[in-house]
This record gives C-alpha cells, sequence and structure tokens, in this order.
C-alpha cells in the first residue's frame, strides 16, 4: 500500500507547477490551465485523506470542487472569448486598461 | 393707555425697512418716500400720544411692556422690554419728531440719487434700533440697539460705496466703535457677574441697596464710558465722526449729530445711579467731555469744509453733554442733547440746502453772499447758529448756561478750571459758527457757476464716481430748496429758537420746566433728597454773573468772526502767516492735532505688521495652513506608495496573491517558533 506522504507529495509538487506556470506565463488560456491544475492538486490531497482516515466526507468534496471547477472553466473560457474579441490579444500584460 | 402700543413705536419702522429693502426696488420713487414717511409719521404720532398722556396723569409714571424670557439660562434670563419713564419720553420725541423732519427733507434731497430706496430702508431700519435703544430697559436690549444703529450708521457713511474714501469711512466708524462696543459688552459681563441681572431696575435697585461705591462700580462705569467715548465721539475715540462726513447730508444730520452720537449721553443718563456710586468715573467723564469740547472747537475753527465744521462743532457739544453728566448734573446734560439735536439737525439741513444749492460745493471758499439768494435757507440757518453760539434767547443759551452753571457750582479747583474750559469753548463755538455765517452767506460771491457746466448732473455730494445720476436738467445757477426741504429746515428753526424755553431757569423768571419733568428719574427718592427749590436762593446773583459772562463770550466770538471774515476778510491767513507761532499753531489745527496720524503710526501700523507677521504669517500659514498642507500632502504621499501595488497587471497581482500565501503558511507553520516572538 503506497503511503498518504507520496500522494501528498505530488500534490505539493502539482500544486508548486500550477503557482510557477501562473506566474510566469502570458498566455491568459495556459494561466487558465495552471489554475485547473492547483485545483486537481488540491483534490488529490483531498482524496489522499479521506482514504487515510477511512471517510467518504474527502470524496465527496471533491465532487463539489470539480463542479465548481467545470463552471468556472465555463464562465472563464466565455470572459477569454470575450476579450479576445475586444483586445484582440490574449497576452494579459496588455490587459491592463484599468490601470490610471 | 394701553401699554401693549410701545411694541409698536420700533415695529413700525422696521416694517418700513422690510417693505422698502424687499419691494423699494420695483416701486416707484413716490411710493417709497410714502412709505418711509408713513412709518415714521407713525411712531412719532404713538409718541406724541403717549406725551400727552403722561402729562395728563401728572406726577412721575412709568409705563413697562415685557415679553416671555429672550434668553433663559440657569438663574439668568433677559426679556424683551421696553420701558418709558420721563427721560426715555424726551428721547422718544426727540428722535421720532426730528427723525420724522429728517426723513421729511430727504425725500427732497435725495431726489435725483441713485438707490433711493436702499437709503430711505436703511434710515427706517436706523429709526428701530434708536427707538430700541432708548425704549430698552435692560442692558441687553439696549446693547442690541446701540450695535444695531452702529450697523445703519455704517451702512449709511458707505452710502456712495462706489466712492472709496466713503467705503473707509464708514469702515473706521465700525472699527473704531467697536473698540468701544468692547468696553460696553466688558461692563455687561461684570454686571452679571456681581448682580445676575442685566435689567436696569434689578440692577439699579441692588446698587441702591448697598452703600457700597467705589472698587469693580467704578471699573464698571469706566468700561461703559469707553462705550460712550466710542458711540458719542468723544476724546480718544472721536476720530470716526468727521469722517462720517462722508455720508450724505440727511444721514449726518440725523445720526450724526441728533440722535445716535447722543447714545453714549443717554446711556450714561440712564445708568445715573451707577455713575452716582462711582465719583471716580464721573469725574472722569467731566474730564473728558471738557477735553474734547476744547479739542474740537479749536480744530473747527479751521476747517473750510462746512459739513467738518459741524461734524467738529457736534463731537464739541456732545463733550458738553459729558461734562454735564460728570458733574451728576445729567437733566441739564438731556436738556443739551434734546436742545443740540434741534439746532445742530437745522444746521447739518441748512447746509446741505446751501451744498444742494451750489450744485455740490462744500467749501467755504468757494461760497459767499448767499444770504439773499436762498433767504429761507439763510433765515433758518440763522437762528441756528445763534442758537448753538448761546445767543440769548435762543435754545442753545439755556442749556449751555445750566452746563456751565452745574459745572462751576459743583465746586472745587478742578471745575472751575474745567469750567473755563467750558468758557472757552462757547467763546470758540460762537467764534467759528459765525466764521460759518459770515464766509457762506455774506462777502461777495465766491462761486463760480460756470466751473462747472455740467451742472445739473452734479447736484449734492461731490462724485468723482461712477454712481450714474439723474441727468435731469436743473435750472442754472444758485436756487432755493424745494419746499419739501425748507419746511423741516423752518420748523427745527422755530425749535432752535423756543427749545431752550423749557428750560429757562428761575433767576430768569422762568421756571426749569424740564428738570423738573426729569427729577422723578434721576431723583426717585425725593424724602431723601434736598426739597426742589435749587439756585433761587443759593446763587441766583452767581448764576446771572455766570450767564453774563457766558453771553459776553459769545459777544466776543461773534465780534472776532465778524471782524475776521466781513470787516477785513484775508485778515485771518495774514494772522495765521505772520509769525512762525501762528503758522505752527494754524498748521496743527489744519492737521487736527495730527491725530490721525499718530494712530495710524502708533495703533494701526504696528498692528497690522503684528497681523501680517504674527498672526498672518505665522499662525494661518505657518500653523493653521501647514498642518493643512502636511495632512494632505502626506496622505498623497502614502496613496503614491500604495498605488505602485495597483498596477493593473493581472500577473503582478498573482504574485502578490502567492507572496501572502507563502507569508500565511510561514506564520502557521514557524508562528509559535520563539525568533518570531
Amino acid at each position: 500500500m503506497v503511503p498518504t506522504a507520496y500522494y501528498l507529495v505530488l500534490a505539493g509538487v502539482l500544486f508548486c507547477i500550477g503557482i510557477a506556470a501562473f506566474l510566469m506565463k502570458r498566455n491568459i488560456i495556459t494561466i487558465f490551465m495552471s489554475i485547473e491544475l492547483m485545483l486537481n492538486a488540491v483534490n488529490l490531497t483531498f482524496v489522499a485523506f479521506a482514504h487515510m482516515w477511512h471517510q467518504v466526507s474527502g470524496q465527496i468534496f471533491v465532487f463539489f470542487v470539480m463542479v465548481v471547477a467545470a463552471a468556472e472553466a465555463a464562465v472563464g473560457l466565455a470572459i477569454i472569448i470575450a476579450l479576445f474579441r475586444v483586445r484582440q490579444t490574449l497576452n494579459v500584460d496588455q490587459v491592463n486598461l484599468l490601470k490610471n | 393707555m394701553n401699554s401693549q402700543l410701545l411694541w409698536l413705536i420700533p415695529t413700525l419702522p422696521f416694517a418700513g425697512f422690510l417693505t422698502n429693502g424687499t419691494l423699494g426696488r420695483r416701486l416707484p420713487r413716490a411710493a417709497v418716500a410714502a412709505i418711509a414717511l408713513l412709518f415714521t409719521l407713525a411712531p412719532a404720532l404713538i409718541v406724541a400720544r403717549l406725551w400727552s398722556y403722561m402729562q395728563s396723569v401728572g406726577g412721575p409714571l412709568t409705563l413697562s411692556v415685557s415679553s416671555r424670557p429672550w434668553i433663559a439660562v440657569s438663574g439668568f434670563s433677559v426679556n424683551f422690554a421696553f420701558t418709558v419713564d420721563h427721560l426715555t419720553l424726551i428721547m422718544l420725541g426727540v428722535v421720532t419728531g426730528v427723525g420724522f423732519l429728517i426723513h421729511l427733507y430727504s425725500v427732497g434731497y435725495m431726489e435725483h440719487e441713485e438707490g433711493y430706496w436702499r437709503f430711505f430702508a436703511y434710515l427706517n431700519l436706523f429709526m428701530f434700533f434708536m427707538l430700541v435703544l432708548v425704549l430698552s430697559s435692560s442692558f441687553l436690549l439696549l446693547f442690541v440697539g446701540w450695535e444695531g444703529v452702529g450697523l445703519a450708521s455704517y451702512l449709511l457713511i458707505g452710502f456712495y460705496f462706489t466712492k472709496d474714501s466713503a467705503a473707509n469711512a464708514g469702515k473706521k466708524a465700525f472699527i473704531v466703535n467697536r473698540i468701544g462696543d468692547f468696553g460696553f459688552l466688558l461692563a455687561m459681563f461684570l454686571l452679571i457677574q456681581h448682580y445676575g441681572s442685566l435689567s436696569f431696575d434689578s440692577v439699579f435697585s441692588q446698587i441702591s441697596a448697598t452703600q457700597l461705591s467705589g472698587g469693580f462700580l467704578t471699573a464698571i462705569a469706566l468700561l461703559l464710558v469707553l462705550g460712550a467715548t466710542g458711540k458719542s465721539a468723544q476724546i480718544p475715540l472721536y476720530i470716526w465722526l468727521p469722517d462720517a462726513m462722508e455720508g450724505p447730508t440727511p444721514v449726518s444730520a440725523l445720526i450724526h449729530a441728533a440722535t445716535m452720537v447722543t447714545a453714549g449721553v443717554y446711556m450714561i443718563a440712564r445708568c445715573h445711579v451707577l455713575f452716582d456710586h462711582a465719583p471716580a468715573a464721573l469725574t472722569v467723564v467731566a474730564i473728558i467731555g471738557a477735553l474734547t469740547a476744547l479739542l474740537a472747537a479749536t480744530i473747527g475753527m479751521v476747517q473750510h469744509d462746512i459739513k467738518r465744521v459741524l461734524a467738529y462743532s457736534t463731537i464739541s457739544q456732545l463733550g458738553y453733554m459729558f461734562l454735564a453728566c460728570g458733574v451728576g448734573a445729567y437733566s441739564a446734560g438731556i436738556f443739551h442733547l434734546m436742545t443740540h439735536a434741534f439746532f445742530k439737525a437745522l444746521l447739518f439741513l441748512a447746509a446741505g440746502s446751501v451744498i444742494h444749492a451750489l450744485g455740490g460745493e462744500q467749501d467755504m471758499r468757494r461760497m459767499g453772499g448767499l444770504r439773499t439768494r436762498i433767504p429761507i435757507t439763510f433765515w433758518t440757518m440763522t437762528s441756528g447758529v445763534f442758537a448753538i453760539a448761546g445767543i440769548y434767547p435762543f435754545a442753545g443759551f439755556f442749556s449751555k448756561d445750566e452746563i456751565l452753571y452745574q459745572v462751576f457750582h459743583h465746586g472745587g479747583a478742578l471745575y472751575i478750571l474745567l469750567w473755563l474750559v467750558g468758557l472757552a469753548t462757547a467763546g470758540l463755538t460762537s467764534f467759528y459758527m459765525f466764521r460759518l455765517w459770515f464766509k457762506t452767506f455774506f462777502g461777495e460771491s465766491r462761486f463760480d457757476t460756470h466751473s462747472e457746466p455740467d451742472h445739473g448732473a452734479a447736484v449734492h455730494a461731490r462724485r468723482d464716481t461712477t454712481l450714474v445720476m439723474e441727468s435731469e436738467p436743473e435750472p442754472h445757477g444758485v436756487h432755493e430748496s424745494p419746499p419739501v426741504m425748507t419746511f423741516p429746515l423752518v420748523v427745527l428753526g422755530v425749535l432752535s429758537v423756543t427749545g431752550g424755553w423749557v428750560g429757562i431757569p428761575f433767576v430768569l423768571g422762568g421756571s426749569n420746566e424740564i428738570e423738573h419733568f426729569l427729577r422723578p428719574v434721576f431723583h426717585p427718592f425725593p424724602a431723601l433728597e434736598v426739597p426742589f427749590v435749587p439756585e433761587l436762593v443759593s446763587g441766583g446773583a452767581t448764576e446771572v454773573i455766570l450767564a453774563l459772562i457766558s453771553l459776553l463770550t459769545a459777544a466776543a466770538g461773534f465780534y472776532f468772526a465778524w471782524l475776521l471774515y466781513y470787516r477785513k476778510p484775508g485778515e485771518a491767513t495774514r494772522i495765521a502767516n505772520s509769525s512762525n507761532t501762528t503758522r505752527f499753531a494754524y498748521r496743527l489745527l489744519d492737521h487736527k492735532y495730527w491725530v490721525d496720524e499718530i494712530y495710524q503710526r502708533g495703533i494701526v501700523t504696528p498692528l497690522l505688521a503684528i497681523s501680517r507677521v504674527l498672526l498672518n504669517g505665522l499662525v494661518d500659514t505657518g500653523i493653521v495652513q501647514g498642518s493643512a498642507w502636511a495632512l494632505t500632502e502626506g496622505t498623497g504621499g502614502l496613496g503614491w506608495l500604495v498605488r505602485r501595488v495597483q498596477s493593473g497587471n493581472i500577473r503582478s497581482y498573482a504574485g502578490w496573491l502567492a507572496l501572502g500565501a507563502a507569508c500565511v503558511i510561514v506564520i502557521v507553520l514557524f508562528g509559535h517558533h520563539p525568533l518570531l516572538h
């Protein structure tokens, strides 16, 4: 049986990759994908702990996160499309109209 | 007699003020004049009714009305309350009577002026406050009237407000009066502290109940005197009155001769109980009065502007009234106040008529020979001049003589000296008034009608301003004023002759009715006083001799004026230039003893410097403005710093978020680490 710690380390690695991508990438779709990566890293920890404590609530919570992530993806992609139509770009560094 | 009528006396002119002040701009001139006259005639009629009622009752009587408390704070309360006694009655008669006549005169005098409605609105406002002042039965309400007449005076002096000198004169009057009012205020505070009340009855009965004198009573009295010197133009605060002549002539007559400036004398007479218990303050009043009388009379001798001569003469006569009050002869002071109101209002109005006739000329050097050309003005002014000069049997003779007699009678070397000063002033008064008379009405005409081609457009006052004049052409040359102006002159002329007959002393065959009339006010407890048989026994001969001396002095004044300004015109100038001493004396008088300059250098300039450097520079700019500036700049700076965070760049936000999250993790993990504590 794989120890819980392995899962947690994997989740931590995934989460850090997500953060790093989020901070470094300029393409908004990539940023969006890195957010999904972080969410899934968190889901992994939920499942790991649920298995460890033999509690089903952690697994149920994962479903909630997935549903919210799906909704968020729908809204987010819509925003990205709207943004692209207006600005003709996906580079977030050029999307700073609110400044000043 | 319903005493509620008293409310109406001041309220009616106020109604006139409101009507003319709000609607006057849109009303025709006739309507404005009618409103103003109606609302001043009505109180005069009420006062006449009041007068006959008081006469019919006989003996001493006071009428009072009072409202519910106006100001009520723990243990101290003031009502709107009016009281009429014999003193008030005389003042009411003077204010409403002379006031109405001057309103009537103004209808003619101001006919060509812009701002007709404004003028009458202000005049009515003045009447309101003056009536409040004389009717009030408490210090506080008196102060309201006192400040109010000051306001009206300011507004009317600065009536031609586009003219710089008029605006400045108004400000000067207001600010100088402020110093006096400060004394009045302090006196009221002391009264509240010691007597817990400001009503005359309560304060005076407490003062007479204790046999105390001196001490804080003297302090209160001196502070009241400071107030009176401001309002009544006495040393050291007299400097505003000559400048106040910038206002229209009826204003000079009403406010700055007949009524408002006598408020100080009235106030001292009203507070006689207090002053009787503060003999030191009374001595100060007498000395101030005598000095002012002499000083102003000497300045008046060399003035060329006809209104300025009268202004200094007013200051001088007010000095007489102070002198009278200072020796405790309040009824003589009030008597002179009354006769002075008649003849000085007359003199000013007649001077206005002369100025009107000459199309705005005020300089006596360019008058002369007007006797036959404006006869009504000449004859009425003559009665005024004889009255003020103290010629028997004109009004001024009796009142001035009564004052001089009372001063002499008071005894003591100081009072003999003051009497001499008073006598000298009487001679000077006679001199400068006859100088004015001769220079204006006799000799050859020095008025050049051709010098003012646009005569019709230059009526009334010298004006080098943008005030638009009615350009209705007037007949060229000198002309008598319309009847609406000469009628008040004639009435006042008659009063200047007969006004003194109410105070003919016993020794000259009269009964000194005015003193008898005022006796209940000034000697309320006849049992405690000497019975009323004054000079008849004690000093009959003295009084006759004194009267003769003052008559001779007046005659001497007349003689010198006749000599210098009629017999040998030009002689005065020759004497003034004859030696260095006389030249200096002339310059001294011509520059009014440089008092204005001394005040300017000694008080105004240092005050301005202190204000600029200390108050404006340090306090206002440095502290107040500085702290406000520091606050705004500090906030702005902080905002500038924080604004760096709000870059608008999504990745920088994400970076901050990550950094924050990292910090939270660090705190959670190592929060209990000893290094962090």
